[in-house]
């Protein structure tokens, strides 16, 4: 098993250009769905939170349960949507990469939305009646809580990058592990393992965790300093 | 807010009109991309044609749904019997023979089943069931499972009734039926040019080859642009032309592994 | 601009979880003299004073103010203050922000608010690793700034320290020599006479005695209150 790992290392360490398109296409990818995720789940996520509606149980209830969304499930839903044989089709966006960051949206959107939910939910219980005391009602006073508490949102953010980051189901069906255009890093390490190149495959998945460990860490930095600076 | 979404969708839609035009869609088979064919034969075809060819690769019956669904321009698969019926349905305009590999019979050294060096797939498959020896099969709509179920029938044997414990159906692709026959020390048919690019051999080696039977024709075919007219039937058919084209079969005979020539180039005229 | 004063509570009750925890209380409260609620834990003091100032809607009975927006013309201090993850002005500009106040004038105004509490210095501070004490201080510079008609107050000393508590007090008499009308909830003793005008004594969620400070003390008339006086009564 070392010995699989340490070639695997070595032959990534010599890899040429190819590898880096690979890992800059995945980074591309992932990160512009959890950008467009958070975008669209903080808001959510704190109007639920902050929100008194009826079937409000019931949404909380089934954004959470969409946090385990498998992805090869969302994969074929957007799949079939953007089919020429589908709703989208005329878009012509299967097999490329906006198809990819898509679906990965789709996928990240209610881990981002629940656990932001339950964040300003927490401390909307800390904030409320000195909002409400000040005369911010409903939405100025979920988005003052959720830039408040921003910094603790990074939480739910870097669990969105570790879904998409890791997630080969999706975006293997709707980009089609194209050579060149939509190979990722998940993608390609499920491809050199069914080749049963298993140092190679090895390899970029060390890269792939190195990459997520080393943004995780930024995360952390980021969050620490905040919290000395704003308290 | 109706109207952004709109001036959004068209702006996305005329810049993927124009990135469009750059590209084919080609959906093809495991065996085809991962033996390496088209990493060599591609860059040979669009440095002439000036476009790109994007191979999406699954399964035969997933490359034909592709076709059928109007997500490929062209099918590149290998089930002779599945590739008429596409174009008898209308969805294909005319299936072109390209090449053949062959498959082979691989399995443990130890060759439980003593079929080792023969060259009758069929009595190979029968002394395999007899001997309830472990069998990994595809499972999965693919030209080779199809393949090998053709192969069961040849043998006089329902493998649907008659399939035991020693029948693994792993539903997947042929690497990683490879890989799990590596891991089970169970014979597999697999076509020549995975298992020739394929490094987790374990135990594996070839059994059984060089039988007329194990024969594996691959066709090429243009997705029908009267049931899908966006299909980029110009490029399709470049495409098409050059792979039948004395320099596009050359270029299918030039690939080799290890000094040993995967594929052999058979179209016709 | 009609003053929002008197406030008229009519019949008010509250439960909550089936237990009733203010019953029918009727009160006028009036412009001028500062009103202290006193009682004992659980009395109900933060409860009426919620229902006051709006946070709460009573179950039963009516509250009502007397001329147009009286959502805007109060403001309340909380026992422990809740400040943004920001500096110290930037909360008191927050607060003018939502009060509707322009742009150009905040900044001035959030200032003046400060110097006022003796928080000038640390205005650009984040106002999260201030002291308890000058946290208080700040939510009270706050409430300055938007020059509330009604200040109320919630136990605003109970988490600080004598010092603090001073600071507190001062402040709180500058704003009912400014004219703000305040309401208080405390139950220290001495802090209703060092700062009240009147005292409304609740026990069990109803009003049990209302006077004035001087008649209150040295003797109260209820027998609820002889005894949270003389100190049996920590507990309702």
């Amino acid at each position: 098993m070392l010995d699989a790992i340490l070639s695997g290392l070595g032959l990534v360490a010599t890899l040429d250009l190819r590898l880096w398109e690979i890992v800059g296409l995945s980074l591309a990818v992932s990160l512009s769905a959890v950008a467009l995720a958070t975008l669209l789940g903080l808001p959510l996520g704190a109007a639920i939170a902050v929100g008194r509606f009826p079937g409000r149980q019931a949404v909380i209830v089934v954004l959470n349960a969409l946090m385990g969304l498998p992805p090869v499930v969302v994969g074929l839903f957007v799949y079939l949507l953007l089919s020429r044989a589908g709703p989208l089709g005329e878009l012509g966006l299967l097999f490329t990469p906006q198809a990819m960051v898509i679906a990965q949206t789709v996928l990240v959107l209610p881990i981002i939305a629940a656990l932001a939910r339950q964040s300003v939910e927490d401390a909307w219980r800390e904030y409320e009646e000195q909002l409400r005391s000040l005369g911010v009602e409903g939405v100025r006073g979920a988005f003052t809580v959720l830039w408040d508490i921003r910094f603790s949102l990074l939480t739910a953010v870097l669990a969105g990058l570790g879904r998409a980051s890791a997630e080969v189901g999706a975006v293997m069906i709707v980009g089609g592990n194209i050579d060149g255009v939509t190979r990722v890093m998940t993608t390609t390490i499920a491809l050199e393992t069914s080749k049963g190149d298993l140092p190679l495959a090895l390899g970029l998945g060390m890269v792939l965790i190195a990459i997520v460990l080393a943004l995780n860490t930024a995360a952390h930095l980021v969050k620490d300093a905040a919290q000395r600076r704003f308290g | 807010m109706g109207m952004m979404l709109k001036i959004f969708l068209a702006l996305l839609l005329s810049t993927n009109v124009l990135a469009q035009q750059r590209f084919i869609t080609v959906a093809s088979t495991t065996s085809t991309e991962q033996s390496g064919l088209f990493k060599h034969l591609l860059p040979m075809f669009e440095s002439k044609a000036g476009f790109q060819v994007r191979v999406v690769a699954l399964g035969t019956g997933q490359s034909l749904d592709m076709g059928k669904r109007g997500d490929a321009d062209v099918v590149f698969v290998h089930a002779k019997a599945l590739e008429e019926k596409f174009v008898a349905e209308g969805y294909g305009v005319k299936r072109f023979e390209v090449m053949y590999n062959d498959f082979v019979l691989v399995g443990p050294k130890s060759d439980p089943a003593k079929v080792g060096g023969s060259k009758d797939i069929v009595a190979a498959l029968q002394k395999i069931k007899a001997a309830q020896a472990p069998f990994a099969s595809r499972g999965d709509k693919s030209g080779t499972h199809f393949a090998e179920l053709q192969l069961w029938k040849m043998a006089g044997i329902d493998i649907a009734k008659d399939k035991g414990p020693w029948y693994r159906d792993t539903g997947s692709g042929m690497g990683p039926t490879l890989n799990a026959a590596s891991g089970m020390n169970a014979y597999a048919l697999t076509d020549r040019g995975t298992w020739l690019s394929f490094k987790n051999r374990g135990e594996l080696v070839i059994s059984v080859e060089g039988d007329q039977r194990l024969f594996n024709q691959y066709g090429v075919i243009l997705v029908n642009p009267a049931k899908h007219p966006h299909v980029k039937k110009d490029k399709g058919q470049a495409f098409i032309d050059w792979i039948v084209s004395p320099e596009g079969q050359a270029a299918i005979a030039s690939y080799k592994i290890g000094g040993e020539q995967l594929f052999f180039p058979n179209a016709k005229g | 601009m009609s003053a929002i004063l008197p406030l008229r509570l009519e019949e008010v009750s509250f439960a909550a979880g089936g237990r009733a925890i203010i019953e029918r209380v009727s009160l006028v409260l009036e412009a001028g003299p500062s009103s202290i609620i006193l009682g004992a834990n659980g009395a109900g003091k933060s409860v009426l004073m919620r229902l006051m100032h709006g946070l709460l809607a009573p179950t039963a009975g009516r509250v009502a103010w007397s001329g147009e927006g009286a959502r805007r013309r109060q403001a309340m201090v909380f026992q422990r203050p809740v400040m943004l993850r920001r500096s110290a002005i930037a909360n008191v500009t927050y607060a003018l922000e939502v009060a509707g106040v322009p742009a150009a004038e905040r900044e001035r105004l959030a200032t003046d608010a400060l110097s006022e509490v003796g928080l000038r210095n640390v205005a650009r501070r984040p106002a999260r690793v201030l002291s308890g004490g000058e946290q208080q201080r700040l939510a009270l510079a706050r409430a300055w700034a938007l020059h509330p008609e009604v200040l109320f107050l919630d136990e605003p000393t109970a988490s600080l320290d004598p010092g603090a508590t001073r600071e507190i007090e001062t402040i709180i008499k500058a704003f009912d020599a400014a004219g703000t009308k305040i309401v208080m909830s405390t139950h220290s003793l001495g802090q209703a006479r060092r700062l009240g005008d009147e005292v409304i004594f609740l026990h069990q969620g109803r009003v049990a005695e209302r006077a004035p400070i001087d008649r209150f003390f040295p003797q109260p008339a209820s027998p609820e209150a002889v005894a949270f006086v003389k100190g049996e009564l920590p507990w309702a």
